[in-house]
Parts: structure tokens; C-alpha cells; sequence
């Protein structure tokens, strides 16, 4: 046998392996629905639930119903635009989790940088901070829907309160544990307070407030959903929860596969955003050889 | 000669668990003007300690301690520190450009002086590299130029090569006395090579093991410009060696009060 047709490099049956076996679980799965190894009512075929998510997606029950979008603004009607996107779930979801994780995010990372570089405060909010981080947020829906009714503005400040602690707690550890080193530098080479804030705080602590954000954005994901399962109309959570009380599984699995979808979306787009802002993190390095010969080992990239 | 910098009786407490723990102790140092000293000292006797006192990152407990600016715009002095304290955020440019940027040089003047200082140094083909992409002996010389590039009057170093291997080392001491001779600034290097700093000072200062105090001092006598060429010959190793009889007593005393 000819061996060389066989050969593969790695990268590529890494990749083969990593589309493949997905693939082939799901055809296991339709198999064995077709078959009627799997109750279908229960555990949907893959195909099955593809043609709910296109059905939600024509019915304008996910995306809205947006071929009514041009009409409407060609008339003028605004609020008769907004309110297309207010009946999508998955726009309902998404704006519920951004404006939540930006409202929480960013005192997050003001107060972290304050409680980080100053003793007092911290020592002073610590023991408030952790009391409360370790509450599961979702527990106090019931309480801040007491406060802020059961329209919008609740589900949005739950989600800020669970992206607020979770960056405010990485953002403190990020600040704090800077290498005394680089704020002696600083210091000795002549920065300010808004230099130093600028130049060596922000950049050095940055890693780990985007292992914050990246903790608060998937947190806001399951919050929200969780929420929208006891208290909306619209949302995610409000499919798939409605979609299980009415025993429609397709659309209970559809909405799944979009929450898949939006997690991995997140984490990427995250990721690219971490790459931008971030570049001397860059793991794909060119191997540098150093200028005197002398000191070759260890040079540059990790292989 | 004029007294560059004056260090009186200086003493630096700190506070511990087992109550407070004196680092320096009665220290003084008089250092004039365009010289080279070396301090050396078993390790823990507090060199470090009076080196952050006069970089202005600790104040003394007691004791005073006095620079003598000639140049008022000209920054004073700057550190180059122990190991690598070069930003990994920052390229070598902007990490040689730092400190012309703190004092709000112009953003070309300051690039064409980093620029300068980094092909001085061999960095030329890595001005836009991040340090994670340099080796050891790279991020120093980048961590000696950032120093240098903000040209102050005292350079205050602090161990600047003691993270490296020998071989690194040897190539580095040979251009930091390059350097230093085309620039005879006031130089207070902290090292704890007995080689390196008859290699590189003007004066060599002997402190005592913990808590640290002025012990003895040597004037070295080899005539500049100096290379690395001197450490073969046999003054060189005679005087390594007369330091070292002194040194030990201290090392073996640190090692006691270890143990």
C-alpha cells in the first residue's frame, strides 16, 4: 500500500478531527431518532430542529419581523422600527445583556482600579465585596424586581450586577498584584499620576480585567436567560421556557443552538478585541535570534 | 572635584512581624562627580535599600541624604533596576523612549534619541519587538538604555546584570564601561561580583552583612579605557582576591545568621 496518499499533516487532521467528530455525533443522533432509539418528542433529531430555527427565524419570532423594517422606515415610524426589534428574542436578549454588562462593567473597572491601588479602601470594601460576590445573582432577582418592577430596567440591572462584582473583584487582584518594579520605574522616571494611571496601571492589569470581562459577559449570558425564564415576555430564556411548557422541543433545542452560537460569538469577538488592544500578548511570535550571539537560548517564541 | 552625592549616617528600619527590622545602619557614602562606585555587600546587607533611598522610592528612617543637581532641566537621576523592569507592554522604542516622555519631549526628538541609543546598544533590528520577544541579555541592555537615553546626571544601577549567564554577562560588563567612558557620568552600581566591580568601578565600597553598614573601601588603579581584556591580568586577580578575603568574613556571617 501506498503510504503517502495516507499521510496528513497535523494541523490539517486536527482539523478534520475537530469538524469530523461533531459531525458525526449529530448523525449518530439523527440515526438514532430515525430509528426510534431516541423519542423524538423528547430529544429532536438535528434536522428537525434546524427546520424549527428556520420557521423561528421566518415567522419573525427570533430576528423579529423584519421585512416589515423597510416599509416602516420609509413611513417614518421609528417606534413601529424599534418595536420590530422589540419582538425579536434574540435582539430582546442581546440588549438586555450589553446595556446590563456596560452599566455594570464600567464602575467595575473604576472602582477595582481605586480599591486596587489604594489600602484603605480596599481592606475597607473587601469584606462587602466578597459577601456579596458569593451570593448567586439570580437570588436576588425576586428583590430588585421589588425595587425596579418586572419591566426591562430589572432584567437589565440584574445582569449589571452580576458583570459589576465579577470585574470589580478581577480589576482589584489585576491592580494589586502589579510588579512593584514597574510603578518604582514609573516613579523614577518622572510619571504622574495620569501618566502612570496611563502608561503602567492600565496596561499592566489589563490581562486580567479582560479575564473579567470575559467571566462577566458569559455570567451576564446565563443571568439573563435564567431571568427571562420566570419574568419576560420576550428573550431567549422565554422561548426556550415557553417553548417547554408547550412541549414545542424543536423550538426548546433552537433556542439552545442560538445561546451556543451567541457564547462562542462572544468569546471570539472578545478574544479579537484582547488581540487589538493587547499585541505584546501575542502568542504566534517570530523566533528572534539575539544581536550577540551569546545568549541564543531562550530567545522569543514559545514553540 | 565636586561631591556629586552625599549620604550622612543614613539608617532604614522597616517594620516585620518579629518587631522592626533594621536594613541599613549608619551608612554614609560621598560620591564625586563623574565617578564610578561599586558597592558590594553579602546579599540581604541593605545595598538595594540605599540605592531605592537615593532613587527617591524610599525615604530613610534616619539620616540625610543629599544630591547636587548642576543642571536643573536635566533629570537627577534614574534607576537601572535588578532584573527586568523594561514594560512588556511598551516596544523597545517606547520603553527606551519612557522617560523623554515623562518629561513631555517632543514625540520626534524623542524617537531619534531612543533610536540612537538602541543601535548603541545592538537593539537596532529590534526597536519595534515587545520584550517577550527578547532574551535576557536583550531586555537588559534595553533596561541600561532606557537609562541612558534619559541622560541624567547620576546613574544609580542595581544589579543591573545579575539575572544573566556568565557568558551574557561578560559581553554586557565589556559595554557598560563603553559606554560609561563616553559619558563619565556619576555611577552608583550595586553588584555582589567582586570581578564586575573591579572590572567597572573607579572605587569599590565593602559593606558589612545584615544589618548593612560601611565596612571598608579599595580605589582601584587600573587606568581607562578599560576592557574586559584586564580581568586576565595578575593585579587584577590580586586585588578580586584582597576584596574577597574581606567579603568572606561578612558572606560567612550572613550564612550563620541563615542557619
Amino acid at each position: 500500500m501506498n503510504r503517502s496518499c495516507w499521510h496528513i499533516d497535523s494541523n490539517t487532521r486536527d482539523r478534520l478531527l475537530s469538524i469530523g467528530f461533531p459531525l458525526l455525533l449529530l448523525a449518530l443522533w439523527e440515526t438514532a431518532v430515525r430509528l426510534q432509539w431516541l423519542d423524538g418528542r423528547f430529544f429532536p433529531a438535528p434536522t428537525a430542529v434546524a427546520v424549527a430555527l428556520w420557521e423561528l427565524t421566518v415567522k419573525g419570532e427570533l430576528l423579529g419581523k423584519l421585512w416589515l423594517l423597510p416599509g416602516l422606515i420609509a413611513a417614518g415610524d421609528l417606534s413601529g422600527a424599534r418595536k420590530v426589534f422589540a419582538e425579536g428574542h434574540l435582539w430582546v436578549s442581546l440588549f438586555r445583556i450589553f446595556s446590563g454588562f456596560f452599566v455594570g462593567a464600567v464602575p467595575g473597572i473604576i472602582l477595582g482600579v481605586v480599591m486596587g491601588m489604594n489600602r484603605t479602601i480596599r481592606v475597607a470594601l473587601d469584606p462587602v465585596v466578597s459577601a456579596v460576590y458569593v451570593l448567586p445573582k439570580i437570588a436576588i432577582l425576586p428583590l430588585v424586581m421589588l425595587v425596579f418592577g418586572i419591566g426591562e430596567v430589572s432584567k437589565i440591572v440584574i445582569v449589571a450586577i452580576a458583570s459589576f462584582f465579577l470585574v470589580l473583584i478581577n480589576t482589584t487582584v489585576g491592580v494589586r498584584d502589579i510588579e512593584p518594579i514597574f510603578l518604582e520605574a514609573g516613579k523614577n522616571y518622572g510619571a504622574n499620576h495620569r501618566q502612570m494611571f496611563r502608561h503602567i496601571i492600565i496596561p499592566a492589569a489589563l490581562p486580567i480585567i479582560f479575564s473579567g470581562l470575559r467571566l462577566s459577559l458569559g455570567t451576564s449570558l446565563i443571568v439573563i436567560i435564567a431571568a427571562e425564564f420566570v419574568a419576560a415576555n420576550y428573550g431567549l430564556g422565554y422561548l426556550i421556557w415557553f417553548s417547554w411548557q408547550t412541549l414545542l422541543t424543536e423550538n426548546m433545542f433552537a433556542g439552545l443552538v442560538v445561546i451556543m452560537i451567541l457564547g462562542a460569538l462572544f468569546t471570539s469577538g472578545l478574544q479579537a478585541l484582547e488581540r487589538r488592544l493587547m499585541p505584546w500578548q501575542r502568542e504566534e511570535l517570530p523566533t528572534l535570534v539575539s544581536a550577540d550571539g551569546a545568549d541564543m537560548g531562550g530567545t522569543g517564541a514559545k514553540a | 572635584m565636586t561631591v556629586k552625592i552625599e549620604a550622612k549616617d543614613l539608617s532604614k528600619v522597616y517594620p516585620s512581624r518579629n518587631g522592626p527590622m533594621c536594613a541599613l545602619r549608619d551608612f554614609s557614602l560621598r560620591v564625586e562627580e563623574g565617578e564610578f562606585v561599586c558597592i558590594v555587600g553579602p546579599s540581604g546587607c541593605g545595598k538595594s535599600t540605599f540605592l531605592r533611598i537615593l532613587g527617591g522610592l524610599l525615604a530613610p528612617s534616619s539620616g540625610e541624604i543629599k544630591l547636587f543637581p548642576r543642571n536643573e532641566k536635566a533629570p537627577l537621576q534614574n534607576i537601572v533596576f535588578q532584573e527586568y523592569a523594561i514594560f512588556p507592554w511598551k516596544t523597545v522604542l517606547d520603553n527606551v523612549a519612557f522617560g523623554l516622555e515623562m518629561r513631555g519631549v517632543p514625540r520626534k526628538e524623542r524617537r531619534e534619541t531612543a533610536h540612537d541609543w538602541i543601535r548603541k546598544v545592538g537593539l537596532a533590528k529590534f526597536a519595534d519587538a515587545y520584550p517577550h520577544q527578547l532574551s535576557g541579555g536583550m531586555k537588559q541592555r534595553v533596561s541600561i538604555a532606557r537609562a541612558f537615553a534619559n541622560d541624567p546626571e547620576i546613574l544609580l544601577m542595581d544589579e543591573p546584570l545579575g539575572a544573566l549567564d556568565a557568558q551574557t554577562r561578560a559581553i554586557l560588563q565589556g559595554e557598560l564601561v563603553r559606554l560609561w567612558e563616553a559619558s563619565r557620568k556619576t555611577v552608583v552600581y550595586i553588584t555582589h561580583s567582586i570581578e564586575e566591580s573591579v572590572l567597572l568601578g573607579d572605587r569599590i565600597v565593602l559593606m558589612t552583612a545584615h544589618p548593612g553598614t560601611y565596612k571598608t573601601e579599595y580605589a582601584v588603579p587600573f587606568t581607562r579605557p578599560r576592557s574586559f581584556e584586564l580581568t586576565s591580568a595578575p593585579e587584577f586577580a590580586r586585588l578580586s582576591y584582597a576584596i574577597w578575603q574581606e567579603l568572606e568574613v561578612e558572606v560567612k556571617r550572613t550564612m550563620e545568621k541563615q542557619s
